[in-house]
């Protein structure tokens, strides 16, 4: 005998509509949301929780940034050096690698900023409990953090490697930690010079030539005014003033000079006063940009 | 709960314009439609109760907090649902909503368990997965309020939600407005310049125009019954050239009954006591005529806010 028509659903994979559930766990505020938009921000800064195909560059940047550390390190272990063919803090500057990271700022920096502009996310945002100046800082770290990120894996292989090849650990570790203070400063000042430029527009891809412009136009203008005061001779001192044209320079010119670093290229800060003139260039470069980029988002 | 929104003396003003003009007003929990023009003052009056720009002056809370002082606070309860769009296309709608949950403060887990149900709720399922540039119109309304309900708020803020959507989307949009108070328990600030679309969802309508007040009362009271009755007759077969209507009008007012037409078919007729139908009727009949309708008149909304702002406003025309 057929069964009547029952209208509760007989087999259990129906979803039944339960009604509206309020909810009454814990709201944890402004610190917290902003530490949610800084992770989000880093996972974005390599393409994580967006589509494939914004996967590719990061990583790819990344993979090119890390891949010749292996290299040297193997040549170090098979030619039984007694020291890595390249510095660690020459690594990640312009003269070996650096210029991956400037690719990836100028690519990354605006996927942070103007795609929140273009998509009119940041309003959304600004109607969460967070406020302006939560929303720059939690973009900045988390471009700063990217970047670090982004330098530290290869140091980090570069040091390792240096250990499992029975280099001396003293030495290695002190230039290792020179390597990360550089790295950390590389990061600062380029996020928040490459956040300012990112947030000045909506399109993604002005984004990245304006910043691929004011970071790489720079590098050239060094080594011109570089050879022009230098003339025929060997470069003098006071040649190396031209590394404050361009930020990449400037922190590798500092560096060189605060650990008396000779390898890779001879640009260093000169003299004492070199280095208090490249740490303030350097320090008011990474302010002054993080101060118009907290002016920026005032109004919107 | 007690009043949701007050606002005393509320004044914004900008170099060259003023965007509010000494606003005071209380809103009930209900659906409130704010009502008004473009550039009346409504997306203004949002940005200020939402603390994100002082009011030049004027004072005003939302739940109870200040929104000069107790900005942060206010933004954890309220949810906001904006005009414009708002989503990022290569990211799923599942993402987003955790993403804006958690930026509201819930906890990671909370985030997913609230996505997954407020998504259902606004009817959002295996799509949900895809990324939102693939959406359409429909759809990605049903994310903005999504994330604007997620994290349970005490009060919605809604900016044009029905724009852009097709008739069927509108009603089922403005259904699911209706469910949000009745339903979730969640109050609602409704704005739109529609106002049909306010007459069915609201309790309480705000209208306001170049950032005054002109009126705050029950829907109900907008569209009471009013003492007109709406009669339409039918011509004379026979006689095409009869002027069926100015016949009716022209009796009517010989029986003492003041009527008009409004331009069109219908005759308005003022009620003064239940012998005026009988009065109507017999007219009709003794002209030969068919009567076509014979009812009373309700008020719609865009009749008062055409009348009260001085003159037929676009915006009626929903």
């Amino acid at each position: 005998m057929p069964l009547p028509p029952n209208d509760t659903a007989p087999d259990s994979g129906v979803i039944h509509n339960i009604g509206y559930r309020g909810y009454q766990g814990p709201r944890l505020g402004r610190g917290y949301a902003t530490g949610a938009l800084f992770v989000q921000g880093l996972r974005a800064a390599y393409g994580l929780g967006r589509s494939g195909k914004s996967k590719v560059l990061p990583m790819l940047v990344a993979a090119a940034l890390a891949l010749p550390a292996l290299v040297i390190v193997a040549v170090a272990i098979i030619m039984k050096l007694d020291k890595l063919s390249v510095g660690y803090a020459d690594y990640i500057s312009l003269s070996v690698m650096g210029i991956f990271v400037l690719m990836f700022l100028a690519a990354q920096a605006p996927v942070l900023m103007s795609r929140d502009l273009r998509h009119n996310t940041v309003p959304l945002y600004f109607s969460r409990p967070i406020t302006r100046t939560d929303y720059v800082q939690a973009r900045f770290l988390a471009m700063a953090a990217a970047l670090m990120l982004l330098m530290t894996v290869p140091l980090v292989l570069l040091y390792l490697g240096a250990l499992l090849a029975g280099l001396p650990f003293g030495e290695n570790t002190g230039q290792f930690a020179q390597g990360l203070f550089a790295a950390l400063l590389y990061s600062v000042l380029y996020s928040a010079i490459g956040l300012l430029i990112a947030a000045a527009t909506p399109r993604r891809g002005f984004g990245v030539a304006a910043i691929m412009g004011v970071m790489f136009v720079s590098i050239p203008l060094v080594g011109i005014v570089y050879g022009l005061s230098s003339g025929v001779g060997p470069a003098p001192e006071s040649a190396n003033w031209a590394a404050l044209l361009s930020p990449s320079t400037v922190v590798h010119g500092l560096v060189n000079e605060m650990f008396s670093i000779t390898t890779g290229g001879s640009l260093h800060a000169p003299g004492g006063i070199g280095i208090a003139v490249f740490a303030l260039e350097t320090a008011v470069l990474t302010g002054g940009s993080y101060w118009l980029l907290l002016r920026r988002y005032r109004n919107i | 709960m007690s009043t949701v929104i007050k606002t005393d003396g509320l004044t914004k003003k900008f170099p060259r314009v003023t965007a509010l003009d000494q606003l005071t007003v209380e809103v009930q929990p209900g659906v409130v439609g704010l009502v008004g023009a473009n550039g009346a003052g409504k997306s203004t009056l949002i940005k200020i109760l939402l603390g994100l720009a002082p009011a030049t002056s004027g004072t005003g809370q939302v739940l109870g907090l200040d929104i000069a002082t107790e900005g942060s606070a206010i933004r954890e309860q309220v949810g906001y649902m904006p005009e414009h769009d708002c989503l990022p296309p290569d990211v799923s709608a599942t993402e987003f909503v955790v993403h804006m949950a958690r930026m509201s403060g819930l906890p990671a887990a909370a985030a997913r368990e609230r996505t997954a149900d407020t998504l259902r709720h606004v009817g959002l399922y295996e799509e949900r997965y895809r990324p939102m540039g693939g959406y359409s119109t429909g759809m990605k309304q049903r994310v903005k309020l999504a994330q604007a309900l997620v994290h349970d708020p005490k009060l919605v803020l809604l900016d044009e939600p029905t724009n852009g959507l097709d008739p069927v989307g509108r009603d089922e949009m403005l259904a699911l407005i209706r469910r949000v108070y009745t339903d979730f328990g969640i109050s609602v600030l409704v704005t739109t310049h529609l106002l049909g679309e306010l007459e069915r969802t609201c309790d309480h309508l705000v209208v306001i125009d170049g950032g005054r007040l002109l009126r705050s009362s029950s829907t109900a009271s907008f569209t009471e019954v009013t003492q007109l009755i709406a009669v339409e007759v039918t011509d004379r077969p026979d006689e095409p050239g009869f002027d069926a209507e100015a016949a009716v009008l022209a009796r009517l007012t010989a029986a003492g009954l003041s009527a008009r037409t409004d331009g069109t078919k219908i005759m308005l007729v003022q009620l003064e006591d239940d012998d005026t139908y009988d009065t109507i009727r017999d007219t009709v009949a003794d002209l030969g005529l068919g009567l076509v309708r014979l009812e009373q008149r309700r008020h719609r909304v865009a009749e008062i806010f055409a009348t009260e702002t001085g003159g037929p406003s676009d915006a009626a025309a929903s």
